[in-house]
């Protein structure tokens, strides 16, 4: 924001107003000062009352008895309890924060290398592309309910078509309950190893939700790489493979790591598409989830609060990360 | 220009000494060449097979379905409608009443694009041109607002809504859907200001026009169609919304959003998986078509700040 971009874009009023020091005090700065928070005012007090405020208010609640039942009587300066923290420190949080790592670290990472695949593959311009590039963000952009149920029936031990497939095709002895198994053992060279099945369907799904969003990003980016570099490298014999490592890449590190944080944040809130596939089912209980069953099924909004705070407050962590290096460097350049 | 060649290949692959053709060069040439193509078709097929068979289901018999659940052609023969007539039908005649939930979703997503372009175009503008006292920490608010689970605010609001009596409410659905896109329109909107040039607004000034009349006459004409994407990207994130509906609306089947009808229905045993299918396809239709009129402008829209990182 306060890049020399910005000053320069706010010329008309500094210029007219005189010198650097002098601006703060001259009538114009000031109209200006005027002008901007009273435009910006109806969006701060919205934000402020209806995001703020809450937030502010999940703190006192993480540290008062409120339930369901006496939601009304509870007040802004109740009696204040740590006794909702027992239940983030016991060990079921803990293991729906781990199911919640590991799906945000597995979802994110797949679904930015398919993401970058289909940037390359689709980099070359052909006759379709640009349709077959639209029709690849359909999953990003398509209701979260209508494709979750699409996959869950596909899914479906009973008429689901892998299953179907799975058995006629790959021999599969029986029908395998992608979305409910906890765990399956697989033999594989050899060796004997459990795999946890809803947790990879549910993370192979986030790879097809967002993988789209990473394309998005990084074909944006491929574009903006001057075709002479890699002509250059071309006609001084850099292979195809030399070419991306030298070349492209370097180039697309900032957007994917950029793309890492986002994409982390995103999918480690995530809610719906967990709760959505699995009810939290078969070891995929992610943080979001355990929050939104003690809100309703328990009607524990004082636990509820305590398990979304410590949540926000790692979330928080990383946000600040992501601030520091690439909200800020995006708005410098 | 620093490109590094492995000089300990003594054949340089641009000059390929006589008889061997085949070069690093070629070889990966060759191999990529072909493996693009597999790529490209196995995505397409990954990521449109989903909607496909969504559709193919929509209008298959269930008995159909139940005999003979790896098919994915339709008999011609077997074309059957008849799971959108009963998704559509209002719940009193014995159906669904999806019509009913595509109008609550079309007013909640109408009402929050409206609102929140009223609201967020003056203070997309006043970010962008004006300088005032603590505008960097308005943007940054607004960011970590945007980043911020939306679990986290849905405890609060949850209680706030159920205290006030208005938890069922539409209306308090439209409110937190509006606090909600906010940021994102702000964001993009105040983006696509900075593009414009000063000296178009420095001329209008000049003229002695007025500041708001600077925005009115030349910047919102000028911005129009970032409005547009941005109005059509809220749009779809206020139909698709679903916790928020799920946590206000569940006990209020009248006021129920289409995402939320569909993942009600999708629990109970009595209504058949072909008849959610056709609610499926009725919930993404919009969106599709949507994105298809305007993918352009929503592409360049989510994407214009990536280019300059």
């Amino acid at each position: 924001m306060s890049s020399t971009k910005k000053d320069a874009s706010a010329g008309p009023a500094a210029s007219t107003a005189g010198p650097r020091g002098r601006r703060k005090l001259s009538p114009m700065a000031r109209e200006e000062q005027r002008a901007g928070l009273t435009l910006l005012s109806p969006t701060l007090v919205l934000v402020l009352v209806m995001v703020v405020l809450p937030i502010l208010w999940t703190l006192v609640l993480a540290f008062q008895r409120v339930r369901i039942l006496n939601i009304r009587t509870a007040g802004i300066f109740g009696p204040y309890t740590i006794a909702n923290f027992d239940n983030v420190f016991s060990s079921s949080f803990f293991t729906s924060l781990a199911t919640t790592l590991a799906y945000s670290i597995f979802g994110t990472a797949g679904a930015i290398i398919l993401g970058l695949i289909a940037a390359l593959a689709l980099r070359k311009p052909f006759k379709g592309r640009t349709l077959i590039r639209a029709s690849m963000l359909i999953p990003y952009v398509a209701p979260i309910v209508a494709v979750t149920f699409t996959w869950s029936t596909m899914l479906d031990p009973q008429f689901g078509l892998v299953n179907y497939w799975g058995k006629r095709l790959f021999g599969w002895e029986e029908s395998i309950p992608f979305l409910s198994e906890r765990a399956r053992d697989v033999s594989f060279l050899g060796l004997e190893f459990q795999l946890p099945t809803a947790l990879i369907a549910v993370i192979v799904f986030e790879w097809w939700r967002s993988f789209p969003f990473a394309f998005l990003f990084l074909t944006a980016r491929l574009n903006a790489v001057p075709d002479s570099l890699e002509e250059a490298a071309r006609v001084d014999g850099a292979t195809p493979i030399q070419r991306f490592n030298h070349i492209i890449l370097p180039q697309l590190l900032p957007t994917m790591a950029m793309l890492s944080v986002l994409r982390f944040i995103w999918t480690f809130n995530s809610f719906d598409d967990i709760y959505l596939l699995t009810g939290g089912g078969g070891g995929t209980e992610v943080v979001a989830v355990t929050v939104f069953n003690y809100l309703t099924a328990r009607g524990d909004i004082g636990a509820a609060s305590a398990q979304a705070l410590v949540l926000a407050v790692i979330l928080g962590v990383f946000v600040g990360v992501y601030i520091k290096f690439f909200a800020r460097k995006e708005e410098v350049s | 220009m620093a490109v590094p060649v492995e000089t300990r290949r003594p054949s340089s692959p641009s000059r390929p000494p006589e008889g061997s053709r085949w070069t690093r060069d070629v070889i990966e040439t060759k191999v990529f060449g072909i493996l693009r193509w597999v790529v490209i078709a196995g995505l397409v097929l990954v990521t449109l097979f989903p909607f496909y068979y969504m559709f193919v289901l929509s209008i298959r018999p269930l008995d159909s379905l139940l005999r003979d659940p790896g098919s994915l052609v339709i008999p011609f023969g077997e074309l059957d409608w008849g799971s959108y007539v009963s998704i559509l039908t209002p719940q009193e005649n014995g159906g669904q009443g999806f019509l009913k939930f595509m109008g609550n979703s079309a007013l909640v997503a109408l009402g929050t694009v409206l609102i929140s372009l009223i609201v967020a175009i003056p203070g997309s503008y006043a970010i962008s041109r004006l300088n005032f006292f603590g505008r960097r920490q308005v943007s940054g608010l607004f960011l970590a607002v945007y980043l911020f689970p939306s679990i986290l605010l849905a405890i609060p609001l949850f209680t706030f809504f159920t205290r006030l009596g208005l938890r069922g409410q539409l209306v308090a659905l439209l409110i937190v859907y509006v606090a909600q896109v906010i940021p994102v329109t702000i964001y993009m909107l105040r983006n696509y200001f900075d593009t414009i040039p000063t000296s178009l607004e420095e001329a209008a000034a000049l003229d002695g026009c007025s500041r708001l009349g600077v925005l009115r006459r030349i910047s919102l004409p000028l911005a129009m169609p970032a409005i547009i994407s941005n109005g059509l990207f809220v749009f779809m994130i206020a139909w698709n919304e679903f916790l928020f509906a799920l946590l206000f609306l569940v006990n209020t089947r009248p006021n129920w959003t289409v995402s939320l009808g569909l993942s009600q229905l999708a629990g109970s045993i009595e209504v058949p998986t072909t008849v959610l299918m056709a609610g499926s396809v009725i919930l993404t239709l919009p969106i599709i078509i949507i994105f298809f009129a305007a993918e352009r402008l929503l592409t360049e829209g989510l994407t214009a700040g990536a280019e300059k990182g």
